[in-house]
């Protein structure tokens, strides 16, 4: 990844779309420090994030990727309520979390709370997935091709039920995909990443006319 | 006579060296287990020292168990005769299949599962506390498994350095080709080594109980 320089503001949803190895995913883990920058320098809330406690950081950060990666061992709740729990919460308080939670996602609570993630779907666990990042209410979420392994239908139920529940929040959105379409439906901006540069800004309108190829690449599987 | 009747003729002195044989599988498992997860959960974060101490648990369980036990016997602390050197080379075997499975286990854990984890912001020890070893249960139970059936086995040669315990019968029958008197021995030591199994086994479905290693998260 060379010469990347991208400003998020408060708020906005930026999509970072290209193809498999564009460097899209290296870009969301810089975010969370789970990958430092070799040069440069990463700002999260305006402090680098070699200055943070990785683990503070990234439990100010909500993180949602593909596989989940619920833990099969914990309930439903508990998976939901994890960050309040590392954060020292008291029970009563992350239960009453998780139940708010899981309606915020579309799930019953007195239904799902105590299962274990094997005993869901795909979409509910990626439900869960969901409520587990925004536990503990962080203003920031980085989201990794979340959808990618649903089928369709549930893939289009989830990506617009999303997208309104960010807009209900507020949240600031970094979201990873491969799907333009996604991309368009979900993006205040959209970022196009083709062999670890940026080679495309702005919004999805601007993505549509955008004279690269990468990008015309991309606004062609639009059309079909 | 037979060995039935040697069995009851012999009560007290059958249940003493069982008993004693019992100590010395349970405690040199105990101490194994101290050292070994540890150690193994050590080469997790140091994959570093997988080679060394890997390959050492797997040298020293390839010295044959006789020859063992008479290395032991001149080193001052660890060696000498009786029950404390006895222990001492049980526990080096022990430790390789507790190591080797707390290694593996803990490898074995879904790596979406590991990032969420890292990603959510869990710390080095919240990890390895609320998800690794919890994750890792059941193939750590079923490595002290191993190496607690292996020391009923090894156990019996503890008596050629006056340890005691079963192997004492089997070696007084060996001298004086007496098919009862190692029946005596081996007999229980047998019963021993499934017994424990048994129970460890049911003790490792307790603990993997809901099915939860890996298959949860494909969609």
């Amino acid at each position: 990844m060379r010469d990347l320089t991208l400003e998020i503001a408060a708020g906005e949803t930026l999509v970072l779309l290209g193809r498999s190895g564009s460097g899209k995913t290296t870009t969301l883990k810089l975010i969370n420090a789970l990958r430092a920058p070799t040069t440069g320098v990463v700002c999260v809330d305006g402090k680098p994030t070699s200055a943070w406690e990785p683990h503070q950081l990234r439990r100010s950060i909500g993180y949602v990727i593909q596989e989940i990666g619920l833990f099969p061992h914990f309930t439903v709740e508990r998976n939901v309520a994890l960050v309040p729990e590392l954060e020292g919460w008291d029970a009563a308080r992350r239960r009453i979390r998780a139940m708010e939670l899981l309606a915020l996602v579309g799930l019953d609570a007195a239904q799902f709370g105590a299962r274990l993630p094997a005993a869901l779907s795909g979409g509910q666990r990626q439900r869960v997935g969901i409520a587990r990042a925004l536990a503990a209410d962080p203003p920031l979420l980085l989201l990794d091709e979340p959808f990618g392994a649903l089928d369709p239908l549930t893939r289009a139920e989830l990506q617009r039920e999303f997208k309104s529940l960010v807009r209900r929040l507020g949240k600031t959105v970094v979201f990873v995909t491969h799907d333009v379409r996604e991309a368009m439906l979900l993006a205040d901006r959209i970022a196009l990443f083709a062999s670890g540069r940026v080679v495309f800004l702005g919004t999805p309108m601007a993505f549509r006319s955008s004279e690269h190829p990468e990008a015309q690449a991309f606004a062609a599987v639009l059309d079909q | 006579m037979s060995l039935l009747d040697f069995l009851s003729n012999n009560r007290g002195e059958v249940l003493r060296l069982t008993l004693q044989h019992l100590g010395l599988v349970a405690l040199s498992t105990a101490i194994a287990v101290a050292i070994g997860i540890p150690a193994g959960i050590l080469v997790t974060r140091r994959p570093r020292l997988e080679t060394p101490i890997l390959g050492a648990a797997n040298i020293l369980q390839t010295i044959p168990s006789l020859a063992l036990f008479g290395f032991l016997i001149p080193l001052p602390f660890l060696g000498g005769i009786g029950a404390r050197t006895a222990v001492v080379a049980l526990v080096v075997y022990a430790l390789l299949p507790v190591i080797r499975n707390t290694v593996t286990g803990i490898r074995a854990v879904d790596p979406a599962v590991r990032e969420a984890a890292l990603g959510m912001g869990m710390t080095d020890g919240e990890l390895l506390r609320m998800v690794e070893l919890p994750l890792a249960r059941g193939v750590i139970m079923a490595g002290i498994r191993v190496a607690a059936v292996v020391g009923v086995g090894v156990a019996t040669i503890a008596a050629a350095i006056g340890a005691g315990g079963l192997g004492v019968y089997i070696f007084r029958g060996v001298a004086t080709v007496n098919d009862t008197l190692i029946l005596a021995g081996a007999m229980p030591a047998a019963l021993m080594a499934i017994a424990i199994d048994a129970g460890l086994a049911w003790i490792e479905r307790r603990l993997a109980v809901g099915g939860w290693q890996r298959s949860a998260d494909n969609t």
